[in-house]
């Protein structure tokens, strides 16, 4: 498809059109790969998504979403997505501010740089099974807390295996996350705006509310959009950590995968376009936000 | 004044106490999962083959763990997965995108959106797409082992696409591929020769850092492996997580040791890369 509009155009623009459309075929291997693997099977889904189960054509699935376990499992992935990228947007940027601008020792900085570029990619049953352990019924610091402080954790009303206590989970890869993109973007802030400021006479607190987190906010809020899809794409940590009890989008589509729970296919395809969609939506949005704030920091 | 001009020099020497507060915090909640994780591990009893006294902390769960076959099992056909996987991807990835930089610039677009769709697809999705197209005929490949594992490789491959191609397309950027190629062709080689001799070699660094992204990310999946059924690592730690107390938190250690290591390996790598290239200067 895309080789055959290349070739419409090629004559104009190229001295020697015969060549391109066979410059084109080093790319096949790609373009197959990537039909067998990734754009085949999607395509597979969206067709799937508006077919009956005997093939007819039907809006049905999406109607199917507003079934009110359907719409439960999304509010509840939005809400465990949101928290933890509100809360990993606001103390990834704390952090990055800390270690870029707060005068910390040089080694404390590039440690903790280093140790994000890792634990960014901690997902899954190791990190669902660290927080098991450590605020889990046996953890240790719920231990901690009764033996030494008379406080039970279960008394509180929280426990890891709520909506908070996955938001919370998820911080530890959504901090390092925010960290990684947001210190180079803090780095970019000229020394002569901070200084053009200070001759102005506007003190430390004036520079961040008037200039620095303005110039910031398109990052700020394209990576935590971003931070919003990671968490709603994640299954495994989920899964781990709640057993499918509180029914999240990733988990339920799951569950549906090893068995037709909703009872109906398509409604499963539909869901799982819900899924692209919301991640698609979101992308788009960094991306934009992404380009606005390159017009400041490009050096 | 005098307070405006000496605050900053006194923040730079010791750093100001809001810093430090926010730093200490953000380690403490990094590091004490691994400390809670650590001391599980070891609440494992040690039974002594002489007196039969139990004895805590130990490393009993250690050996538990590296005596089951099933664990060891699933921890090397992880890693066989994760070469084939870094091979593959090596292999699609460098002369689609030295492809593109030289011959087909017009194609770009359509290979990066290709490339970073993974972000958007999220594997439950994808592995569900597989599912229903690699388990009924006529394409039925699931149903034996050696197919499942070559759908796997394909989706992790599918998985590595956004780190590797850009590690790869970075490393293109650095070196002259239009001198370098019609050197070596002026030497009569043809492509594959220009790219396994020529261009690997150049790309070493960067090719390392996406690969070991890549073993990463594969030796700690759970989601497409276990949705398909194969015996990796990710799965049975989690089936270890459901019936057992110690031996999981012995697993996760190990586990995140590995990660740990292949990270490393990377910031490592990035160093050594970076002081290599930069005296010869970017075009």
């Amino acid at each position: 498809m895309t080789a055959g509009s290349a070739t419409s155009e090629a004559p104009g623009i190229r001295p020697a059109p015969r060549r391109v459309p066979l410059a084109w075929l080093g790319l096949l291997p790609f373009l197959l790969f990537s039909a067998g693997f990734l754009l085949l099977p999607i395509a597979f889904l969206v067709i799937g998504s508006f077919q009956t189960s005997t093939g007819e054509p039907t809006l049905e699935n999406y109607s199917g979403l507003g079934d009110p376990y359907i719409v439960a499992a999304f509010w509840n992935s939005v809400t465990v997505s949101l928290i933890s990228a509100v809360g990993g947007g606001i103390g990834g940027f704390l952090l990055a501010a800390a270690v870029v601008r707060g005068g910390l020792p040089r080694p404390l900085r590039t440690g903790l740089l280093t140790f994000s570029g890792v634990a960014s990619n901690f997902a899954g049953v190791p990190l669902a099974l660290a927080f098991v352990f450590t605020i889990g019924n046996n953890g240790l610091i719920t231990l901690i807390l009764k033996d030494v402080f008379g406080v039970s954790l279960k008394a509180t009303g929280f426990t890891i295996y709520s909506q908070l206590g996955i938001a919370l989970v998820y911080l530890y890869f959504q901090l390092p996350l925010m960290l990684l993109i947001v210190a180079p973007a803090i780095e970019g802030l000229r020394r002569e705006w901070r200084e053009a400021a200070e001759n102005m006479g506007a003190t430390g607190r004036q520079y961040w509310r008037h200039i620095a987190f303005p110039i910031l906010l398109p990052t700020l809020l394209g990576t935590t959009i971003l931070l919003f899809g990671n968490a709603f794409g994640a299954q495994a940590t989920a899964f781990q950590l709640t057993g499918g009890t509180i029914p999240l989008v990733p988990v339920v589509i799951g569950a549906q995968i090893r068995g037709d729970v909703l009872r109906n296919q398509g409604l499963g395809y539909a869901m799982a376009m819900g899924m692209v969609l919301v991640m698609g939506v979101m992308i788009l949005v960094y991306v934009w936000l992404r380009r606005r704030s390159e017009r400041w920091l490009r050096s | 004044m005098t307070a405006a001009v000496t605050a900053p020099r006194r923040r730079r020497r010791w750093g100001s106490p809001w810093a430090w507060l926010i730093f200490l915090l953000g380690v403490s909640y990094f590091v004490i999962p691994l400390i809670a994780t650590i001391e599980f591990s070891l609440r494992a009893a040690y039974k002594d083959p002489v007196t039969g006294e139990f004895i805590r902390p130990s490393l009993a769960a250690y050996e538990l763990v590296l005596k089951d076959p099933k664990f060891v099992g699933g921890l090397l056909t992880s890693f066989r997965i994760a070469l084939i996987t870094i091979a593959v991807s090596l292999l699609l990835l460098v002369p689609t995108a030295y492809w593109v930089r030289l011959k087909v610039p017009r194609a770009r677009p359509v290979v990066e959106l290709i490339t970073l769709m993974p972000f958007v697809i999220p594997p439950v999705v994808l592995v569900f797409g597989l599912i229903r197209i690699y388990a009924p005929p006529p394409l039925a490949f699931l149903n034996s082992t050696f197919g499942t594992e070559a759908v796997l490789v394909g989706a992790y491959v599918v998985l590595s696409f956004p780190y590797m191609y850009r590690a790869v397309d970075t490393g293109l950027s650095t070196i002259d591929l239009r001198t370098l190629t019609e050197a070596a062709q002026s030497l009569g080689a043809g492509w594959p020769r220009v790219l396994w001799s020529v261009i690997f070699p150049n790309l070493r660094g960067a090719l390392l850092s996406g690969a070991f992204l890549t073993l990463a990310i594969v030796m700690g999946e759970y989601t497409i492996a276990s949705f398909m059924g194969t015996k990796t690592f990710g799965p049975y730690l989690s089936l270890l997580g459901q019936n057992k107390a110690y031996e999981p938190a012995a697993g996760s250690i190990i586990s995140f040791a590995i990660t740990w290591a292949a990270m490393f390996a990377i910031v490592i790598i990035g160093r050594a890369n970076r002081g290599r290239t930069q005296p010869a200067g970017a075009p």
